[in-house]
């Protein structure tokens, strides 16, 4: 009886989807892929996948939440990689600088979109739209400008590479994957502990009832686009690290994945719901797709069609999961 | 004698751009009681509200509080000076918890520092002891998404929050138009809650039954002016109605549609 009640309580949650889905995708790789899939090799391959695209799914569902949508984290990533790369690589300065400029362009864009949203009555989708395309043509037009190629090369030593773009546990994870686990507990903290992660569900849930409960949601707005594009800039410059280069296409599969996996975790679309452990499992459950078809005698271009899939499934099922939280009530009081 | 009005409008014109919405509005509201503030679709009820509640400015006239007049230039001033606007359907957020939205932008924190943590419990107790004051005793969990109530509960737990956070005006816009009729024989008893505990209760209606149900005070806005301003006894149901249609006779304009369909 108290098992099944807080097996209710659980389904009741938003995350409860992603973490069926979780399941369920282990479940399907490990039958059709074997136990290499669950070997150190094989959770590294999709730890490191998920750290990269997790990082930016958190902030980038967090806005999702708020009401919000940021595309340009599509561009962030080359733009945070280029610029680091072209700093300490190609003009051959002090790699801090070059970290440090990187995120300030991340803060910079940030900004820009924040303030874009809030004076005009556009959808964030269409300024993050104008956005994505502007700084892809910046990054490409300097890039090209500066250094006549589309690649640039970037040797990083030191505490530097160790702490930005580095394996660990011979050479497999990615340090990329600790980030990501620290910065999901701050998220977690921030968002379902402290007060703000209140006002951001308040601001997806009617935005107007809560700039009048007193919530500033236009410092509030321009603070989460601030984050999702300082954090795509941050995982493209630990990716120039990590691989000693960046290129200046790519990153652009970013913009659909964080959205898939935001959505599988649970986030409503339009707004007011979900949350970030919901947001981490669905993270996680989409870079076990995309890489657990490696471990299987599938063709991999099988993948997106299960991701596809997935997707749909976990949209239907999160919709079931919110009409119980719904329509929940304690049947009767329980004294 | 009555006492002292505790929110005056006096002389309010409101025009935006050319158009005239409001002109020569005199009005006062008084602590224990009900205005009922009545009027057709247009005829400005909507931008006497927005005046009190912050989201306008009077082109011409003043506010007044406890006889000081009051500038409100944000919804938030006017939260502050004790007026609550509740709407429609509650205002509030259908898919988060009672206790969480019950504290929006006053969430009761413990802990110290940066590691201040939203405290549930405290909230829902508060949130759930609140609404259940109002008579809403089937209430008993903070945690139940406020999008699973009732239409009649949401606008408890509006109306408790408001009188919580120490509302001293309400404004109810319209809270019984979406109802069944025993929601809203609900809603008007909390209406008559708020009033015994003292509130001054502006309520906006289309409903001549529900206004006369609760308000001490009347008063019809037509076009933008205030066409009657009577107290509780003084008109008829079929007056009050007429003067609701525009000042034609509800009996003349059901005489002219028959017409019309013959």
């Amino acid at each position: 009886m108290k098992l099944f009640s807080s097996l209710g309580g659980l389904l009741r949650r938003p995350e409860a989807g992603a973490f069926l889905g979780l399941f369920a995708v282990l479940i399907f790789f490990t039958v059709f892929g074997g136990l290499t899939f669950l070997k150190p090799a094989g959770i590294a391959s999709w730890m490191n996948v998920a750290a990269n695209l997790g990082v930016i799914a958190i902030p980038v569902g967090l806005l999702m939440i708020a009401g919000e949508l940021d595309i340009s984290v599509g561009a962030m990533v080359p733009l945070g990689a280029m610029t680091v790369a072209v700093i300490s690589g190609h003009y051959g300065l002090s790699i801090w600088l070059g970290i440090a400029v990187a995120l300030s362009f991340g803060v910079i864009v940030g900004l820009i979109n924040g303030y874009m949203v809030i004076r005009t009555a556009v959808p964030s989708l269409i300024v993050t739209l104008g956005s994505l395309f502007a700084v892809q043509g910046i990054v490409l037009g300097l890039t090209v400008l500066i250094t006549k190629s589309t690649s640039v090369a970037l040797a990083t030593e030191g505490s530097a590479k160790t702490i930005f773009g580095d394996f660990f546990f011979g050479g497999q994870v990615q340090v990329m994957v600790i980030w990501w686990l620290a910065i999901t507990a701050a998220y977690i903290f921030f968002v379902h502990f402290s007060r703000f992660g209140n006002w951001i569900f308040a601001m997806g849930g009617d935005k107007i009832s809560a700039r009048n409960a007193g919530i500033p949601t236009e410092r509030m707005t321009i603070l989460l686009f601030v984050l999702s594009s300082t954090s795509a800039a941050f995982v493209g410059m630990c990716q120039a690290i990590l691989y000693n280069s960046a290129q200046v296409a790519g990153g652009q599969s970013f913009i659909f994945n964080s959205i898939i996996s935001v959505v599988v975790g649970g986030v409503l679309l339009t707004g007011g719901f979900g949350s970030i452990v919901g947001i981490f499992f669905g993270t996680l459950t989409f870079a076990i797709v995309t890489q657990g078809i490696y471990y299987t005698d599938f063709d991999r271009n099988w993948s997106s069609l299960i991701i596809g899939i997935l997707l749909l499934l976990a949209v239907l099922m999160n919709n079931t999961f919110r009409k119980m939280a719904l329509s929940y009530a304690p049947k009767k009081a329980v004294k | 004698m009555m006492a002292n009005a505790l929110l005056s409008l006096k002389g309010i014109n409101k025009s935006f751009g050319p158009i005239d919405v409001l002109h020569d509005i005199n009005l006062d509201i008084r602590a224990g009681e009900v205005l009922c503030l009545l009027g057709d679709n247009g005829a400005g009820k909507s931008t006497v509200i927005r005046l009190l509640s912050g989201v306008h400015r009077p082109s011409s006239g003043v506010i007044e509080i406890d006889g000081q007049p009051v500038s409100f230039k944000s919804p938030r001033d006017a939260s502050e000076a004790g007026i609550a606007t509740v709407h429609q359907f509650g205002g509030t957020f259908p898919l988060m918890s009672i206790g969480r939205s019950f504290f929006v932008g006053v969430e009761p924190t413990k802990g110290i520092g940066l590691f201040k943590i939203f405290d549930r419990k405290r909230a829902n107790a508060i949130a759930v002891q609140a609404v259940q004051s109002f008579g809403i005793t089937r209430i008993t969990d903070g945690d139940r998404l406020v999008g699973g109530l009732s239409g009649g509960e949401r606008q408890a737990l509006a109306i408790a929050r408001a009188v919580h956070f120490g509302a001293r005006v309400l404004i109810l816009d319209e809270p019984t138009a979406a109802l069944g009729v025993k929601q809203a024989a609900h809603v008007l008893r909390i209406v008559n809650e708020a009033k015994r505990r003292g509130l001054a209760v502006i309520f906006i209606t289309h409903q001549v039954m529900h206004a006369m149900a609760v308000g001490d005070h009347f008063a019809v806005l037509i076009r933008g002016g205030i066409a009657a301003d009577f107290r509780k006894g003084e008109r008829t149901r079929e007056e009050i109605t007429d003067l609701m249609a525009g000042g034609e006779t509800m009996a003349g304009l059901e005489a002219q549609i028959e017409a019309e369909s013959a």
